[in-house]
C-alpha cells in the first residue's frame, strides 16, 4: 500500500513519457508477462549455448551418426544402440536418459546422437525460423496493409484479392505444397536466390502464408485512420502520400504490429515444427524441435523421452510467447489503463 | 481591400448510392477580402465545413471555381497545390482528432516547417519555440503528447501549426465549438490578436451566432448548401433581410434585462431541414418560409445585391424592395 503512495508524487513531476515508454512501464508491471519473458530468455539462452554444451559438456557431435559408439552408464560401458529385444527383435533401441548432463542426458536417438545436444541445436533453428519468419511476415504485412488501406481503390482491390487467394488455402496444405516444390528446386525470383537446402526457405514460406492474417487487420486500421482529421490536416499542410504514410499512419499501426510479433512468432514456430515433423521443413541432418519429435515417433514406446522433451520445448515456448504477447497487447491498449489500476 | 479568395458557383456533391447525390454545397459564390474575417454560419449539415474544405482545396470540387490570390486553384493536383499550402491553412473543429496522438505537440507544429523546408533542425526548433510563445503555450509543452493537454491548449497547438508558415488565409472550421464556453473566449481572443499581429485573413465557420458576431467583419449565412445572405456583421444583426437569417437570429437566446421587452420577435420555423439529397424545387427554404409565395416554389432566387448587401430571396425583408426586383 505504501508503494501506491510513493508512486503518486513522482508521477506528477516526471517529465512527459511517450506512449511507448508508458507501455513498457505497464508491461514491466504485468507479472505473468514478466515470468513468460524470463522463461523465454532462459530458453533462448540455453539454445544459444548449444555449441558450448555439445563441445564442452557432452563432448559429442549431434549431427553425425554414432551407431557404433558407446557410453558409460552406472560405471558400465554399454553400446549406444542395442539390438531391440522386443517384438521380432528387429531394429535398434538407443540408450535411454542417463540424467547425467555429461553424457546422453536425455538418451540417444536411433542414430546414436545425443538427444539433449540436438534439442538445443534444434531449438536454435525453431526459434530462429519462428522469429525471423514472424519479422518478415510483419514487415510484408505492414507494407501491404498500409498501402491497401491508405490508397484504397484498385490498389486495395488487387492486394485484398491477393490476401484472399492465400487465405483461401488451408494453411498447412499451402505450406506443404510450397515446401515440397521449393525444397527440391530452391527459390529463384528476380534478385532473390535461396538454395534448396537453406533454412531461409521455411522462413520465407511460413512468412508468406501468414501475411494476410496480419495485413488484414492492419488494412482495416488504416482505413479507419484515413478519416481522422489529423490526416486531413497533414494533407492541408502539403504533406506527400509517402510522408503521411510514414509519419502519420505508421506510428499509429505500429503498436498493432508489435502485438502481432510475439503471437506470430509462436504460431510460426508451431508451423515450422509441424512442417519439419512432416519432413518438409528443416532437413536432416539439421535439427529442429519438429524433426526431433519425428525422430522420437518411431521410438515412442521404448524411448518416449525424446518426443516428450521436444514437445515440451515447443509447447512451453509457444505458451510463453502467447502470454508475453497478451501482456504486450494489454500494455499497448490504451483501455488497459482503465483495468490496470496502479 | 483586395480580394484574396474568390469562389464562383462552387458545387460539391457526394455520391449517396443509387445514382443519388448529397448536395452538400450547391452553387456558392463569395469573396474573401484581404485582412477581413468572413463568418460563415448555418445549422449543422448545411455544408459549411464542406465549403471550407473546398475553399482550401482539401477536397475536389464537383463544379465551380476557386481563385486564390488571383490564381485559379480549382483543378490543381495535390502536388501542384503544395507550393500554395503555406499561404492557406486550416484550423479544425476537433482539436483532439486533428492532432496525431502519437506525435508530440512540438513535433506537430514542426511538421509544416519540415514539409516546406523552413530550415535546419535548429532553425525549426527556434521557430517552433516562437510559435508556442505566440499562441500562449510554454516551452515545457513541446515534448508532451496531445492527450496531456486540455481542449483549449490543443486548439492552440492546432493554431500554431496553421500559422507556422505565415499564411495569408486561415480557414477555421468551427474552431471553438468543441471547447468549454469559458475557454472559447480565450481562443477567440487569440484569433483576434494573431490577426492583428500577423495580418491574417480568416474564414470563420461556426454555428454559434454569438461567436461569429464577435469575430466577423462580414457574415455569410448558409442554408442547405447555399449562401442565402451576405452582409456586414452589424447590419446583418440589426436588420436581417432573408427570412431564414431572421429566424436564425431570433433563435439566439437573449438575456432578460428586466424590461420585459424582447428586442426581437421570435420566429419559429416549422418542419425540419430538408434532406440535401431531396432538395426542394425553387427556393430551398420555401417549405419552411413564413413569407413564401407561389413563385418561391418554382423559381430559385439568385444571390443579388439588395440595399448594400447580398440576399438570395424573392421577397427580402428590406423596406422599399418588397415585391422582388
Amino acid at each position: 500500500m505504501t508503494a501506491a503512495v510513493e508512486t503518486v508524487a513522482p508521477r506528477a513531476a516526471r517529465p512527459s513519457a511517450g506512449p511507448w515508454r508508458q507501455a513498457l512501464r505497464r508491461l514491466a508491471r504485468n507479472r505473468s508477462a514478466m515470468i513468460a519473458a524470463a522463461g523465454l530468455v532462459l530458453i533462448v539462452l540455453a539454445c544459444a549455448l548449444a555449441p558450448v554444451y555439445a563441445g564442452s559438456i557432452a563432448h559429442t557431435d549431434p549431427f553425425t551418426s554414432n551407431a557404433s559408439g558407446t557410453a558409460v552408464v552406472n560405471g558400465a560401458r554399454v553400446p549406444v544402440l542395442a539390438q531391440s529385444t522386443e517384438g521380432l527383435g528387429l531394429g535398434v533401441t538407443p540408450i535411454g536418459p542417463t540424467w547425467n548432463p555429461g553424457s546422453f542426458f536425455l538418451g540417444a536417438d536411433n542414430q546414436g546422437r545425443d538427444v539433449m545436444a540436438r534439442l538445443l541445436y534444434g531449438g536454435r533453428n525453431s526459434l530462429m525460423i519462428g522469429l525471423s519468419s514472424a519479422a518478415l511476415c510483419c514487415v510484408l504485412a505492414t507494407l501491404l496493409g498500409v498501402l491497401a488501406g491508405y490508397f484504397g481503390g484498385w490498389i486495395d482491390a488487387v492486394l485484398s484479392r491477393f490476401f484472399d487467394v492465400i487465405w483461401a488455402f488451408p494453411v498447412y496444405l499451402l505450406a506443404i505444397c510450397l515446401s515440397v516444390v521449393l525444397l527440391t528446386s530452391g527459390l529463384h525470383v528476380g534478385p532473390i536466390h535461396i538454395d534448396a537446402g537453406s533454412l531461409a526457405l521455411p522462413v520465407v514460406i511460413i512468412a508468406l502464408i501468414y501475411v494476410p492474417y496480419v495485413a488484414r487487420p492492419l488494412r482495416g486500421q488504416v482505413i479507419a485512420l484515413r478519416n481522422k482529421e489529423f490526416l486531413h490536416a497533414a494533407v492541408g499542410l502539403g504533406a506527400s502520400d509517402l510522408r503521411i504514410m510514414r509519419r502519420e499512419v505508421l506510428p499509429n499501426v505500429l503498436p498493432t504490429v508489435v502485438v502481432f510479433l510475439p503471437l506470430m512468432t509462436a504460431l510460426n514456430m508451431l508451423t515450422e515444427s509441424a512442417l519439419s515433423f512432416l519432413s518438409v521443413g528443416v532437413q536432416s541432418p539439421d535439427a529442429s524441435w519438429g524433426t526431433i519429435i519425428n525422430d522420437g515417433l518411431a521410438l515412442l514406446y521404448t524411448r518416449p523421452a525424446i518426443t516428450i522433451a521436444a514437445g515440451l520445448c515447443v509447447g512451453l515456448t509457444a505458451v510463453a510467447l502467447n502470454v508475453l504477447g497478451d501482456g504486450v497487447r494489454d500494455a499497448l491498449d490504451p483501455n488497459a489503463r482503465l483495468r490496470g489500476g496502479a | 481591400m483586395s480580394t484574396l479568395l474568390k469562389a464562383t458557383d462552387v458545387v460539391k456533391h457526394f455520391r449517396a448510392g443509387r445514382g443519388r447525390a448529397v448536395q452538400a454545397v450547391n452553387g456558392v459564390s463569395l469573396e474573401v477580402r484581404s485582412g477581413e474575417t468572413l463568418g460563415v454560419v448555418g445549422e449543422s449539415g448545411c455544408g459549411k465545413s464542406t465549403l471550407g474544405r473546398c475553399l482550401v482545396r482539401l477536397t475536389d470540387l464537383t463544379s465551380g471555381k476557386v481563385e486564390f490570390q488571383g490564381r485559379d486553384i480549382t483543378t490543381l493536383s495535390r502536388r501542384a497545390l503544395r507550393p500554395l499550402r503555406p499561404a492557406m491553412q486550416l484550423v479544425f473543429q476537433d482539436p483532439y482528432a486533428s492532432l496525431n496522438p502519437r506525435r508530440t505537440a512540438g513535433d506537430a507544429v514542426a511538421e509544416p516547417l519540415r514539409i516546406h523546408r523552413y530550415g535546419d533542425a535548429a532553425a525549426i526548433r527556434k521557430r517552433v519555440g516562437e510559435l508556442f510563445d505566440l499562441v500562449g503555450l510554454t516551452r515545457a509543452h513541446l515534448d508532451r503528447y496531445p492527450h496531456e493537454f486540455s481542449g483549449g491548449q490543443r486548439q492552440r497547438i492546432g493554431i500554431a501549426r496553421a500559422i507556422a508558415l505565415n499564411p495569408a488565409l486561415v480557414v477555421a472550421d468551427e474552431p471553438v465549438s468543441a471547447l468549454d464556453v469559458s475557454v472559447q473566449a480565450q481562443v477567440l481572443n487569440l484569433f483576434s490578436d494573431l490577426q492583428e499581429e500577423l495580418g491574417l485573413t480568416y474564414v470563420f465557420i461556426a454555428h454559434d451566432l454569438g461567436v461569429v458576431r464577435h469575430v466577423s467583419d462580414r457574415i455569410a449565412v448558409m442554408y442547405l448548401g447555399e449562401v442565402v445572405e451576405v452582409a456586414e456583421a452589424e447590419e446583418l444583426y440589426a436588420a436581417p433581410a432573408h427570412p431564414y437569417t431572421d429566424a436564425l437570429l431570433s433563435a439566439v437566446p437573449e438575456i432578460d434585462d428586466g424590461t420585459g421587452a424582447s428586442r426581437r420577435e421570435r420566429v419559429v420555423l416549422t418542419g425540419d431541414v430538408p434532406s440535401p439529397i431531396d432538395r426542394p424545387a425553387g427556393c430551398s427554404f420555401h417549405p419552411r418560409c413564413p413569407v413564401a409565395q407561389a413563385r418561391c416554389r418554382t423559381e430559385r432566387p439568385a444571390l443579388r445585391p439588395v440595399a448594400g448587401r447580398q440576399v438570395a430571396c424573392h421577397f427580402p425583408n428590406v423596406p422599399g424592395t418588397a415585391a422582388g426586383a
